[in-house]
């Protein structure tokens, strides 16, 4: 393990804490694992409450601080619970996880610490995650009537339903989101480190393009072949173009000035025309 | 008012009333923001009480994942808003913890000592509306007059007076002139000990404040371990439990404060342990002032912390990141940390998960104030009416933290 270089939090020495906790809940471990300097256990789901109750009694983490919830939605079962246990004796903290999916409720650990049962009822509420035995499993965070659960990854960021208050009804109404302009979602990861999407024009680039299916390969050898000849010259020609536009008919009246008027007296008409500007647009041979 | 039935006593005929049920709030003075808590009272005992929180949930954790973890940063400041460099603290410790970032001490220093004086800010509004709670209305005016003096010192190092975004991941925005450094300590050592003292002299013995907290809510010791108290609510019942002293981050293990504790576990007990807390953090204040070494305030390492603007100007490289690191952040390597540190309301955590990427997979805030209301209806059962005002006083509750 490299050297702690960061100045977060101190606790205890994570030394053979691992390995002893392993040890100790047996079978009950999934999986467990050290990283960043936080030991994590994964435990069957139906042994979080002796698992969590074993590492009370036995192993003085006398404190559950949090229990958090958290979505893959790529997993077969896929939420995260994870509760984080604080040994004050021992001054160390581990955090202790299982998984379910939305259908296997997870049992409750509120018959060991009070403070579960808000903690849970938050899972619940922003996840889903049923926890059997709880008996106090209402919304939490979320507004009177609520539906769905939206810290899930599928649940969208500007939600299903808005609310305000309507100056004719009186009283508060709730109506379906409309965004004002569409949801903009600023993605400035780097092509170049691990973006998965395609920058437009890039899908091109991954399939080689099979050529054209042609019956004979097409050949320039003999004139015939290039299409060129009398018949197409003649047909050109009947092609002309439109006559170029008429131009002006010099010689013709002169636009008049409109009527002087107060505020813009008469003025005499300009010298020249203003149709002599052939040498303007001229081509300067000498270049 | 609602739901009051009246009965019929079989013995005398009178009509007598049972228990009847009482909104307190959502619109309430002493709710300290938007709570609403369904009371049930037998005429002025109150038998159970259901807090309803949420009224203030904005999805922060939600709107996290969706934006880069610089950008994230502003929304811890919004989260307890009466005390916000100490969100931030957790925050950015548990960022540098997934980057196993080392800050420099000057950066350390300033981030310590700011977050003593965001906690000084934090008790002064607490006690101050604690004591206006119970009745008295001067020391939360004399108080609020030191609490101006801590904003504009916040002002006076980020821009900002309440919501700095002042740390960063890898250390503090920006420098701390001198000044402001002797101004802060001259502070600790004349204005707030004078001020503060001349406050609290009217409310530590008087007779109708002691009246209205000694013997309230009192929670024993494994009843605190138990409902996950921390901060002032888990040493005032006696337990010498304080996470700059037993898990020392940045360079709090440098200094020398005390943790003060309480004997009796009630409302009177929170609000000594602080008053006490007050003292120590000027005393860290102090020692940070008199400790602080000169270096950068922030990590140099330019593929996490952006080049000032200065240097932007003049160089190719740090333009390159500057850019980069505003547009698209920095990455975090994949994992997950549970960092808590301190804050002035208790333990406040943040639960970190990274796939790698620029934006955090999952930022859970474990809030203080959410254990410590859990337990108003075990803590307020069988005390008055009036009491339950007090009791949520010295929780030190604050929505924007609670409810997220």
């Amino acid at each position: 393990m490299a050297a702690v270089l960061h100045s977060a939090p101190r606790i205890a020495s994570n030394e053979g804490v691992l390995d002893t906790l392993t040890a100790a809940l047996g079978a009950k471990v999934v999986t467990a694992k050290e990283e960043h300097g936080e030991i994590v256990i994964t435990v069957a789901r139906g042994e979080i409450e002796n698992a969590l109750r074993a590492l009370r009694d036995e192993h003085a983490y006398q404190q559950l601080m949090e229990i958090a919830g958290a979505d893959y939605p790529g997993r077969a079962e896929r939420f995260e619970v994870v509760y984080m246990l604080l040994s004050l004796t021992k001054n160390h903290r581990i955090m202790v996880k299982v998984q379910a999916a939305e259908d296997t409720p997870v049992p409750t650990v509120t018959t060991l610490w009070p403070v579960a049962g808000w903690l849970e009822r938050e899972v619940f509420d922003m996840y889903g995650v049923l926890f059997e035995g709880n008996t106090d499993l209402r919304r939490i965070l979320t507004d009177y009537g609520f539906e769905g659960h939206p810290f899930r990854k599928d649940f969208p960021l500007t939600g299903y339903q808005e609310l305000r208050y309507s100056e004719e009804e009186g009283r508060v109404v709730y109506e379906p989101v409309e965004l004002a302009q569409d949801f903009r979602s600023f993605d400035f990861m780097s092509p170049w480190e691990g973006a998965e999407y395609i920058l437009p024009g890039d899908e091109k680039a991954s399939e080689t393009p099979a050529p054209p299916p042609v019956d004979e390969p097409k050949t320039t050898d003999s004139a015939k072949d290039t299409g060129a000849g009398a018949k197409t010259e003649e047909k050109a020609a009947d092609s002309k173009s439109a006559s170029p536009p008429a131009e002006r008919v010099s010689g013709g009246a002169e636009v008049e000035a409109p009527d002087p008027t107060e505020d813009r007296p008469h003025r005499a008409p300009r010298k020249g025309g203003a149709t002599d500007t052939k040498s303007a647009t001229e081509v300067d041979d000498d270049k | 008012m609602s739901g009051l039935q009246l009965e019929t006593s079989p013995t005398t005929g009178d009509e007598e009333i049972t228990n009847y049920t009482i909104n307190f709030g959502p619109q309430h003075p002493a709710a300290h923001g938007v709570l609403r808590m369904v009371m049930e009272l037998d005429g002025e005992i109150i038998e159970r009480i259901d807090p309803h929180v949420g009224l203030l949930h904005r999805g922060t954790e939600k709107l996290i994942e969706y934006k880069t973890y610089l950008q994230a940063l502003p929304y811890f400041d919004r989260l307890d808003y009466c005390s916000p460099l100490g969100m931030e603290h957790s925050y950015v410790l548990a960022i540098e913890k997934l980057l196993n970032l080392e800050v420099p001490e000057r950066g350390q220093y300033l981030r310590v000592m700011f977050a003593e004086l965001t906690r000084i800010c934090n008790h002064l509004l607490n006690m101050g509306s604690h004591v206006m709670d119970v009745g008295a209305m001067t020391p939360n005016l004399w108080m609020f007059e030191l609490r101006e003096d801590c904003l504009n010192f916040f002002e006076r190092a980020s821009g900002a007076r309440m919501h700095s975004a002042w740390f960063r991941p890898g250390g503090v925005h920006q420098d701390v002139p001198l000044k402001l450094l002797t101004d802060i300590a001259d502070w600790c050592d004349n204005r707030l000990p004078e001020l503060f003292g001349d406050a609290m002299s009217l409310v530590t013995d008087n007779r109708i404040f002691k009246q209205r907290n000694v013997d309230i809510a009192v929670v024993s010791q494994e009843d605190a371990i138990a409902w996950g108290f921390s901060g002032p609510m888990i040493r005032a019942a006696g337990i010498p439990w304080d996470l700059r002293k037993s898990q020392p981050y940045d360079v709090y293990d440098r200094m020398e404060f005390d943790i003060p504790v309480g004997t009796n576990s009630d409302c009177y007990d929170r609000f000594m342990v602080r008053m006490q807390e007050v003292y120590q953090s000027a005393r860290i204040i102090k020692q940070c002032v008199a400790e602080m070494p000169d270096g950068p305030v922030a990590s140099t390492d330019r593929k996490i912390v952006p080049p000032k603007r200065g240097e932007m100007k003049q160089s190719m490289e740090a333009l390159i990141h500057h850019f980069k690191l505003y547009t698209e952040g920095f990455h975090v390597p994949a994992g997950e940390v549970y960092v808590a540190t301190e804050s002035p309301k208790g333990e406040f955590g943040v639960y970190l998960v990274s796939d790698g990427s620029n934006k955090p997979y999952r930022c859970k805030i474990r809030p203080t104030a959410f254990s410590h209301l859990q337990a108003m209806d075990f803590m307020c059962k069988g005390h008055m009416l009036p009491d339950a005002t007090a009791i949520l006083g010295a929780i030190d509750v604050v929505f924007g933290e609670c409810d997220r």
